[in-house]
């Protein structure tokens, strides 16, 4: 007999909306990747505007964190639930910064000239979105196994940034007058870059969900 | 013998030596079976739980250890039951002097109807000592170390009875302590109690535990998560016996239970 329903239907209720929460950051990250793509400073706007409600998502659901965690006593998985939406909303949040600091570069960019057609950078973007989509459905699934794979997929980020990276170095040593372009890519690709070691992140907090275990999972290069 | 602890508040893990002892331990109340086959060590100088549902033999299985089950008629005990090795239910163990090293506090505070200084002495008058002057020191440092000197010290000589529930309950572990033994068993020592008198009789049990074998049966899981160092979860089999399912250091038990019939229990998912 299930004795503490109402209680497991606000742990329910939570999961749920860190998933909401989770997607909203996901349309950050590649939102602000298709408004560098098309130089448009609304979308941008639009992101950073957004961001506003992630943060206030994030605090809502840790306020409900707080408050099971004050007047249910919860125990083991319960408890490690709690815990790990705790940690998980800190991440997600902070990717969402991420978004927001591509469109803050998009915005600085404004009109100039781009400098090459991105390809790169929105394989990234695409890479980091689907880690974390996945990341959060594993989160749900109580999958140790696919958070291990996930995380394991932060190499093929690590990839790219280098790809990217070592473009845009052969751009300015060429013309002097791209650095400044090429920089604010370089930007970019790391907050790209970081927003899939926050997503490795959020795998370790699965495990721990899953096994009880506090394990790092191959720390990125960067 | 010894065992690996990790102690409640401390990031340390201490060798600590096994103080009691069960081995396939069964218990029957005439054709009833109450217990089956526990086997479970206690260690010396650390606080132990007894958790599950009501009715899986938590009690039975506390009073295994100063053989108040002896007097229910019918009750036999089958298996070893040992303190420092020594098996106590050999017959040529003397329960008075078993009773006296293995202490008793019950669920619902039990003074004597008699003053709070006499209720303390008591114990001690009764296993010889008569001398004024050490039976005042005994009462005093029994009092202190229940941590109700202070509350008590101005009317030593007025009822037991006329203390607060809380007072009352302290009363009864100086009682205990007054007679110097080396086990204090709890059976739901605070189920009768506010909360506030509950977290005293709490951090009492932590400031015992250095010196004393503590073995705590609760209803109440924050409790035994909160005060115990080793917890032990026990559950009804079909036939009604209770079995052990898991024992282990409360800070895995209740954050990371190995068995899944665990896990149900403290979060609930079944009682």
């Amino acid at each position: 007999m299930e004795i503490r329903a109402v209680f497991h239907k606000k742990l329910r209720a939570i999961q749920d909306d860190v998933l909401a929460m989770g997607s909203m950051v996901e349309k950050a990250i590649l939102r602000s990747i298709e408004a560098l793509k098309k130089r448009d400073i609304t979308m941008a706007e639009q992101v950073i505007a957004d961001d506003k409600l992630v943060n206030e998502k994030r605090f809502q659901i840790e306020e409900q964190c707080i408050q099971l965690i004050a007047t249910q006593q919860p125990m083991a998985t319960d408890l490690r639930t709690i815990i790990s939406v705790l940690n998980v909303i800190t991440e997600l949040e902070r990717i969402g910064d991420h978004g927001v600091g591509i469109a803050r570069i998009v915005i600085l960019t404004g009109d100039e000239p781009p400098l090459k057609p991105l390809i790169d950078l929105p394989r990234m973007a695409e890479k980091t979105a689907s880690m974390l989509h996945r990341s959060l459905d594993a989160f749900i699934n109580r999958d140790a196994e696919a958070a291990r794979q996930i995380s394991a997929e932060d190499d093929e980020v690590d990839a790219l940034y280098d790809q990217v990276f070592r473009e845009l170095i052969t751009f300015m040593a060429e013309d002097a007058k791209t650095i400044k372009r090429a920089t604010r890519l370089i930007w970019v690709a790391h907050n790209l870059e970081r927003s899939a070691d926050r997503v490795t992140n959020i795998c370790e907090r699965i495990i721990f969900l899953v096994t009880g275990k506090m394990e790092e999972i191959g720390a990125s290069r960067y | 013998m010894t065992m690996k602890v990790a102690l409640a508040n401390s990031h340390s893990t201490r060798e600590l030596r096994i103080k009691l002892r069960t081995e396939k331990v069964s218990l029957f109340y005439g054709s009833f079976q109450a217990l089956r086959a526990i086997t479970l060590e206690i260690p010396e100088k650390a606080i132990t739980a007894i958790i599950g549902p009501s009715g899986c033999g938590k009690s039975s299985f506390l009073r295994l250890f100063n053989r108040m089950n002896d007097l229910i008629s019918g009750a036999r005990v089958e298996g070893l039951v040992s303190i420092d090795g020594i098996p106590i239910y050999d017959r040529t163990i003397d329960v008075v002097e078993l009773r006296k090293r293995v202490g008793m506090v019950f669920q619902k505070p039990n003074p004597f109807p008699m003053s709070v200084y006499e209720n303390v002495a008591f114990g001690p008058r009764r296993h010889g000592k008569k001398s004024r002057s050490e039976l005042d020191m005994i009462v005093e440092q029994s009092l202190r170390q229940a941590a109700l000197w202070d509350e008590v010290k101005d009317k030593l000589h007025q009822s037991g009875m006329a203390l607060s529930g809380g007072q009352q309950q302290r009363l009864c572990i100086a009682r205990v302590l007054a007679v110097e033994p080396e086990v204090i068993l709890m059976d739901e020592p605070c189920s009768a109690l506010d909360p506030v008198a509950t977290l005293k009789i709490e951090d009492l049990m932590r400031n015992l535990s250095h010196d004393y074998t503590i073995v705590i049966v609760t209803h109440n899981m924050q409790q035994a998560a909160r005060v115990s160092d080793m917890a032990a979860f026990f559950m009804m089999e079909e036939d009604r016996a209770g079995v052990l399912v898991e024992h282990g250091p409360t800070s895995e038990l209740f954050t990371n239970p190995k068995d899944k019939r665990t896990e149900d229990y403290i979060t609930g998912r079944f009682g």
